[in-house]
């Protein structure tokens, strides 16, 4: 039996009166890879942010206790609307990838990547920036995996920003994550740079065997990359399932029937079977 | 609609709150004029008494200039302490004083002290510590401590509440604790300023250092004080070139340090 690595219950959340997660239930186990689809604004990322948290849930429903809750990898991160004192422990286990890469760009890309290795490090060490050779050597083989080795010393903002977000991978493995989190990691790239990234967060997947939740805004690639895909629609969960179901007449009501076929990624790849029906 | 009113070539029109916020501005001009008591008649009338006194100044006396120079380089020793003193407690406190770092019951606090320690100029800190520390240097270094202080948390924390917050946030989504995203997601982003704003009260804190002595409180200005009360026109003179020299090459190398870090 594979572990449950995320487990959700009963989350919602409100922005003023805008109900952006609506009793949303989730689980997901050991070594999936899941994309999360779904409009702008129908609550993806903040349910991403939700399970690192980055944000609260809300405290009640209706006047009663939300009873709200959120696990991952076994550790309590929020109930009832408020962060359990576990929070950190769970953060320190699962690497989140941002759409803005969120690095620290007066830092170097080797400074930068050992910031994933602070949450194993005594105080004293971290605070006076004193990290051990294994940890140098270890972020390097990071930097290895993502083919940034030779950037090491580079200011981070001297990259661009398919070279920032690898930076923001090798600082999960550095964190040596059980689970990686991805909150639109491709959105602000060009095509070769997002393909790039799709390929080392799926190749993280297969090799080390770790979970991977990734939201995503263009659905070939979710197909591409993902055997799973849970999609949103206004807060609440609107599909569930494995991507080849994921068919056009689902994906016309998720989106609004304005959708067009997208260009599959690349030109000598097949053009995947969904939007092959359409053409 | 009136469409008139919107056309962007019509010639601009004078309203009345207008012209009553220039018939305001014209009245407290007018009146700090009164309260000053501004005489530009004088400055004619007495244009020979200024004259007077500029002759008395000149040659400068340089016979002690071996003193002037050892008092000069203590005013840099009390510039130099008085504003490492504050550097090292505005870190802590600019941090503080920042919105995004701490809750409001801990910044309003702050701040207010901070508006204190800004509000009395140094020369009235170092009146207070020459009654409790003594005469000398060390009551100069309190004053201009305490002061800077205040202006340098006020400076820091502004720059704290303009960082990108996603930056810190992605060192907090790696598990790190908060003393770890101030060092790692915070500092780095705010140093250069930081930097820039301490060389800057450093410059200002020599051109200060040289007026705590005035009431006592060490350095150039002690002498600058007694050789004003004797008269001593010419040896004040040489003083206060000595100052000029000092406070001008110190702005041209902190200027030079500064483009360094930014």
């Amino acid at each position: 039996m594979n572990k449950q690595v995320i487990s959700v219950q009963q989350l919602n959340k409100h922005f003023a009166n805008n109900h952006a997660l609506k009793n949303v239930d989730l689980s997901v186990e050991q070594g999936e890879m899941v994309a999360l689809l779904g409009p702008s604004g129908s609550g993806k990322s903040t349910l991403l942010r939700h399970l690192n948290g980055l944000v609260c849930g809300d405290k009640t429903l209706n006047d009663k206790p939300s009873n709200g809750y959120i696990e991952v990898l076994g550790v309590p991160v929020q109930k009832n609307g408020k962060f359990c004192n576990t929070v950190r422990a769970s953060r320190c286990q699962t690497g989140y990838i941002f759409q803005q890469f969120n690095l620290v760009t007066r830092l170097s890309v080797l400074q930068n990547v050992l910031i994933g290795g602070l949450n194993s490090t005594p105080l004293w060490r971290s605070l006076t920036g004193r990290f051990t050779l294994a940890q140098k050597q270890q972020a390097m083989n990071a930097l290895e995996r993502v083919g940034l080795a030779d950037f090491a010393s580079q200011r981070v903002s001297n990259l661009s920003g398919g070279q920032q977000q690898r930076v923001a991978i090798a600082r999960a493995l550095m964190q040596q994550a059980k689970i990686i989190l991805a909150d639109e990691p491709i959105a602000s790239l060009d095509p070769e740079s997002s393909r790039i990234v799709m390929d080392i967060l799926s190749d993280i997947n297969k090799k080390e065997g770790i979970a991977v939740v990734v939201t995503l805004h263009q659905v070939d690639y979710a197909v591409r990359y993902c055997p799973r895909v849970v999609a949103l629609k206004k807060g609440e969960v609107f599909f569930d399932g494995p991507s080849e179901q994921l068919d056009q007449s689902t994906l016309a009501a998720l989106y609004g029937s304005k959708v067009t076929p997208t260009k599959s990624i690349e030109t000598n790849q097949p053009v995947p079977r969904l939007w092959a029906q359409t053409a | 609609m009136n469409s008139a009113a919107a056309d962007p070539l019509s010639p601009p029109r004078t309203s009345w709150f207008t012209l009553i916020m220039w018939a305001l501005v014209i009245a407290v001009l007018s009146w700090s004029w009164q309260g000053a008591e501004i005489a530009p008649m004088k400055i004619v009338k007495d244009a020979g008494n200024m004259a007077e006194l500029a002759a008395d100044f000149f040659p400068p006396d340089f016979k002690n200039i071996s003193y002037y120079l050892e008092e000069m380089l203590i005013t840099l020793h009390i510039a130099l302490w008085g504003t490492l003193f504050s550097i090292i407690l505005s870190v802590p406190l600019g941090l503080m004083c920042a919105e995004n770092m701490v809750p409001a019951w801990v910044y309003q606090p702050t701040r207010r002290l901070m508006d204190a320690a800004r509000a009395i100029n140094e020369m009235v800190f170092a009146m207070l510590f020459v009654v409790t520390v003594g005469l000398g240097p060390f009551a100069g270094v309190m004053a201009l401590f305490i002061h800077t202080t205040g202006v340098l948390a006020k400076l820091y924390s502004e720059a704290v509440e303009a960082i990108d917050p996603g930056q810190v946030e992605g060192v907090r989504a790696t598990g790190a604790n908060k003393l770890e995203e101030i060092v790692y997601g915070v500092i780095p982003q705010v140093l250069p300023l930081w930097i820039s704003f301490s060389l800057y009260r450093f410059e200002s804190n020599v051109r200060s250092a040289t007026v705590v002595g005035m009431v006592g409180a060490g350095g150039i200005g002690v002498i600058l004080w007694e050789s004003i009360r004797g008269f001593m026109f010419p040896q004040t003179c040489a003083v206060m070139l000595i100052i000029i020299v000092t406070v001008s090459l110190l702005d041209f190398g902190s200027q030079r340090i500064r483009k360094l870090f930014i």
